[in-house]
């Protein structure tokens, strides 16, 4: 379970404070959307999560079964068992895309005690992965991200998310950029991963996504706090009502 | 290069006239042209207020002048021999051991057909009119690792590819030291005939407190195909004055990979002469360096004929207190129409205390030319070690992964993959080591 209380975070460069008191419980095996307007706080919300440095909390905590999130840095996160999927997966040029999934799944796995993987076996359980999500055998021999499209781009994400079977998986954004071809492959990848043992966040600007994976609870998230929570129902309203009275009111 | 005359203060400049006078009666070769080169020397070692080494301060840098090395000990030879680097990959040897070839440990009998070697002891024991071809690439006679070179050279050797020779087994040029504080020189002349194609591997390494002193020239013919790769692995503690000068014939295409891991001050110079049209060359390199060490790559490219090509990519990863140097200058004589030539360096710093100098030039004589030089420098990119470290992969392994794809790009351009991986070591031994 994953369990955010009273949150405050501001950006540690100009000190502007983007989290205001947010609250949010995902229980295992649960999918909850936060949705909401732009400059909610919603993308500022997936990298506190994750631990990225140019974000200071100043007050609240974040649990993940009983444990202080907030104290670990990035990796130690990951490794237990925190996934981001960004909104815009970062190109890197020069680092192998097989190379770093090696390298992040053996990281994973010596932080768990559970031994390195070995190659062969790597390599077929890449290779299924791949195929499920309609990953082509020749993106993966290219550098990280490095001249996928969009769409691609996000496909890789699910991938890593799929090798990496995390507890906590954070979507941010996912269906952005993605055609409606894309966000079913995409989606479908999500959806094979959900599990009792699993929770996902799923950000997002649109109910469209949410038909494909349907979440349990859906949370709208205004100027840095949860101000409404409800049953799918919401994500509809949403759409046909639009934010602007979370805007105003909140 | 500022000639006046000034007295000689620095104890490394007392001493070398102190070994050249004790040395000179017993080293071979042309007399007057030791002295002659000497006499650049004796003006005083080049500092700051000289434009080509004022990010490499060699009179400030340079605290002593070690003694000329002895012939090596049979001991100093076995030692030699042990710590060969790059030894994974399969090519005809030549091994030096502190400055003198040792040719119980080279192949010279077994060079692959088309290919001759003659040491540079016997060349002039037997007056070879190869040795006549030295100085041909013209780089500058007066500049101070030329001149300390030509001054105090004793071995080395000369080689020459037959006209229309492929040789499909690489040379290995093996350099190495052993032993306490000496000063070696080595002069090597590389003469590849018209059409013949080779690959040449440079290693330098060893322990101790030494100088070391190359000079290597390289005379390309026409539609040669030239592959260099040089390994600066030498001790820590290590002067490493290095020169690379090229003659390229028409119709040619040269590639080069330096990669600068070891020293504790190093110059890497590099003269090229485009002398045949439509001739093709990229020159490339990497340095590490960290502690309170100094790298310095200086380039210059003389393009003189019409239509040639010129990559230059050098890259430099600094941590600790260290200083990367590069300068880089393309010059395009009037002649020399549809020259098209890029230089880029780049610096990546690892930490607050370290320095990295880049200074690219161009110099365009001729108007229809493609010119372009970029130069950076900065640290690894926060959003891509987040994205790493979001994976699970730590700080310093993900930092490594970022190190070696940066670096990357210039070993990507060795061809041969076991060299390739072999030099992947070395960058993976200094990452971890960072010194």
């Amino acid at each position: 379970m994953l369990s955010i209380k009273n949150l405050y975070a501001r950006i540690e460069d100009n000190g502007q404070e983007i989290i205001k008191g947010l609250n949010l419980e995902v229980p295992t095996g649960q999918v909850h959307a936060i949705m909401g307007p732009n400059g909610s706080g919603k993308s500022t919300l997936s990298y506190v999560l994750a631990g990225k440095e140019d974000y200071e909390v100043t007050e609240g905590s974040v649990e993940l079964d009983g444990e202080d999130l907030l104290e670990l840095e990035a990796d130690e996160r990951a490794n237990k068992g925190v996934f981001l999927a960004f909104q815009y997966p970062l190109e890197i040029p020069g680092v192998g895309t097989m190379t770093f999934l090696k390298a992040a799944l053996n990281a994973q796995r010596r932080a768990r005690d559970e031994g390195e993987i070995s190659t062969p076996d790597f390599i077929k359980m890449v290779r299924q992965h791949a195929s499920d999500l309609g990953i082509d055998q020749d993106m993966l021999k290219r550098s990280l991200n490095v001249g996928f499209s969009g769409g691609e781009k996000k496909r890789a994400e699910i991938l890593q998310m799929s090798l990496l079977q995390p507890k906590l998986a954070i979507l941010d954004e996912t269906d952005s950029g993605l055609d409606i071809d894309a966000l079913k492959v995409v989606s479908d990848g999500v959806n094979r991963l959900r599990s009792p043992d699993r929770s996902f966040v799923v950000i997002t600007h649109y109910q469209r996504l949410l038909n494909y994976i349907k979440p349990d609870v859906v949370h709208v998230m205004s100027k840095g706090r949860i101000v409404r929570s409800g049953g799918p129902e919401l994500a509809l309203e949403l759409e046909k009502n639009g934010y602007a009275e979370y805007v105003e009111a909140a | 290069m500022n000639t006046a005359v000034r007295p000689i203060k620095t104890a490394a400049e007392n001493a070398l006239v102190e070994q050249f006078t004790a040395a000179k009666a017993r080293l071979p070769g042309n007399r007057d042209a030791r002295e002659k080169a000497f006499g650049a020397v004796v003006e005083g070692l080049p500092h700051r207020r000289v434009e080509e080494w004022k990010y490499t301060d060699l009179r400030a840098l340079m605290r002593d002048a070690k003694p000329l090395a002895d012939l090596p000990t049979d001991a100093q030879v076995a030692a030699v021999d042990r710590k060969r680097v790059l030894t994974s990959f399969d090519a005809s040897k030549i091994v030096f051991a502190n400055g003198s070839l040792i040719e119980s440990l080279s192949d010279l009998g077994k060079l692959p057909a088309g290919v001759e070697a003659v040491s540079l002891a016997k060349a002039y024991a037997s007056d070879l009119p190869l040795l006549a071809r030295f100085g041909e690439a013209e780089a500058p006679e007066d500049n101070a690792a030329i001149a300390l070179n030509t001054a105090f050279v004793s071995d080395g050797v000369l080689i020459r590819i037959a006209a229309g020779t492929k040789v499909d087994r690489p040379l290995h040029l093996a350099f190495g030291q052993d032993g306490e504080g000496h000063a070696s020189y080595a002069r090597i002349l590389i003469v590849v005939e018209d059409d013949a194609k080779v690959e040449i591997v440079e290693s330098h390494f060893g322990e101790g407190h030494h100088q070391t002193n190359s000079y290597v020239e390289l005379l390309a013919g026409d539609r040669t195909d030239i592959n260099l790769i040089k390994l600066q692995a030498e001790s820590l503690d290590t002067q490493h004055l290095a020169t690379l000068a090229i003659k390229l014939g028409a119709e040619s295409s040269l590639q080069t990979v330096a990669v600068a891991r070891g020293s504790d001050v190093a110059r890497q110079q590099v003269f090229v002469k485009f002398e045949g049209d439509n001739t093709k060359a990229s020159l490339n390199g990497i340095s590490l360096s960290g502690a309170r060490r100094h790298l310095d790559t200086t380039f210059f490219a003389d393009h003189a004929s019409y239509g040639c090509e010129s990559r230059e990519l050098f890259k430099s990863v600094l941590d600790g207190d260290s200083r990367s140097v590069f300068q880089g200058k393309i010059l395009v004589r009037q002649n020399a129409q549809k020259t098209d030539g890029r230089m880029m360096s780049r610096a990546l710093m690892l930490s607050e205390g370290s320095e990295a100098d880049l200074k690219p030039e161009l110099e365009i004589y001729a108007d229809d030319v493609q010119c372009a030089h970029g130069a950076t420098c900065g640290a690894l990119d926060e959003d891509h070690l987040f994205y790493l470290m979001a994976r699970g992969i730590s700080k310093i392994d993900a930092q490594a992964i970022l190190v070696e794809a940066f670096v990357g790009e210039v070993l990507d351009m060795v061809e041969d993959e076991g060299l390739k991986d072999a030099l992947a070591v070395v960058t993976n031994s200094w990452l971890m080591a960072r010194d």
